[in-house]
């Protein structure tokens, strides 16, 4: 029988957090958030096919404060867990394991999400006038 | 040198090929989404606050319809088998079998009411 009272070790919260490593779990988190996502999408089609009473209704939760801010976190998850996958497929593919490349490459993946983040909002209000 | 048992090499049976299969599925609904996801995005950024007739409009162009197809099984195969990576990492016994079957049933029929509510729209 095991001794329960034995100290556990600190794990998580003790360290420093790398790069790698928080970027590693932002894709994770990321990809959950983003499952949620893809089933709330499907109740948007839904509520389309179902006709303009439905869809009115969901364009109203769109388009208050709050909706828009979970869509600016909604296009933030997808970019990174998108760009952090291509990241992946080149790890896959046998390149950039290299200490140094992969805390360029975590870096490059922040920022091209960021840019696109930022790129697609401001076309969207500039187009379209939100 | 093998790895494989002796009893293993006595049998003869191999992995039946599917042994990556898990693998190679999610690296490609990951390569297949590079461009949909990307394409999604901006298409629907463009959209921006549309009326119910644009919205529409935009759903029954053919072009639209068949990406937003594939995006969706895309998205659901690829989704399936992350979120299964994840309960097999962090659960166990009969609530990982539960789990499991639970995100292969919201998976499946997510994926068919999308398709299913496309179809409707832009036919």
């Amino acid at each position: 029988m095991a001794n329960l009272q034995r100290p556990l070790s600190p794990h998580l919260q003790i360290y420093r957090w790398p790069l790698a490593m928080a970027i590693s779990i932002l894709h994770r988190v990321t990809g959950v958030a983003l499952s949620v996502g893809a089933v709330l999408f499907v109740v948007i089609l839904v509520a389309v096919a179902a006709g303009p009473v439905s869809y009115e209704l969901i364009r109203g939760y769109i388009a208050t404060t709050m909706g828009q801010i979970f869509l600016l976190l909604w296009t933030f998850a997808l970019f990174l867990h998108l760009f952090n996958g291509v990241r992946h497929l080149f790890w896959d593919a046998g390149y950039g394991f290299q200490k140094s490349t992969t805390t360029k490459s975590g870096i490059f993946v922040l920022i091209v999400t960021t840019v696109l983040t930022a790129v697609v909002w401001c076309a969207a209000y500039l187009t379209c006038k939100v | 040198m093998s790895l494989r048992t002796p009893l293993s090499e006595a049998k003869g049976l191999g992995s039946a090929k599917e042994g990556v299969s898990h693998w190679w599925m999610q690296r490609l609904t990951a390569i297949a989404l590079v461009p949909l996801a990307i394409w999604f995005v901006f298409a629907v950024a463009m959209l921006g606050d549309a009326s119910y007739a644009t919205i529409v409009g935009w759903l029954q162009s053919p072009i639209v319809t068949v990406f937003l197809v594939l995006f969706i099984i895309a998205t659901f195969y690829h989704t399936q088998l992350g979120l299964q990576v994840i309960v097999e990492d962090y659960v166990g016994g009969w609530m990982k079998v539960v789990s499991l079957i639970l995100i292969s049933f919201l998976c499946i029929v997510s994926a068919l009411a999308g398709i299913i509510a496309l179809l409707k729209i832009s036919l």
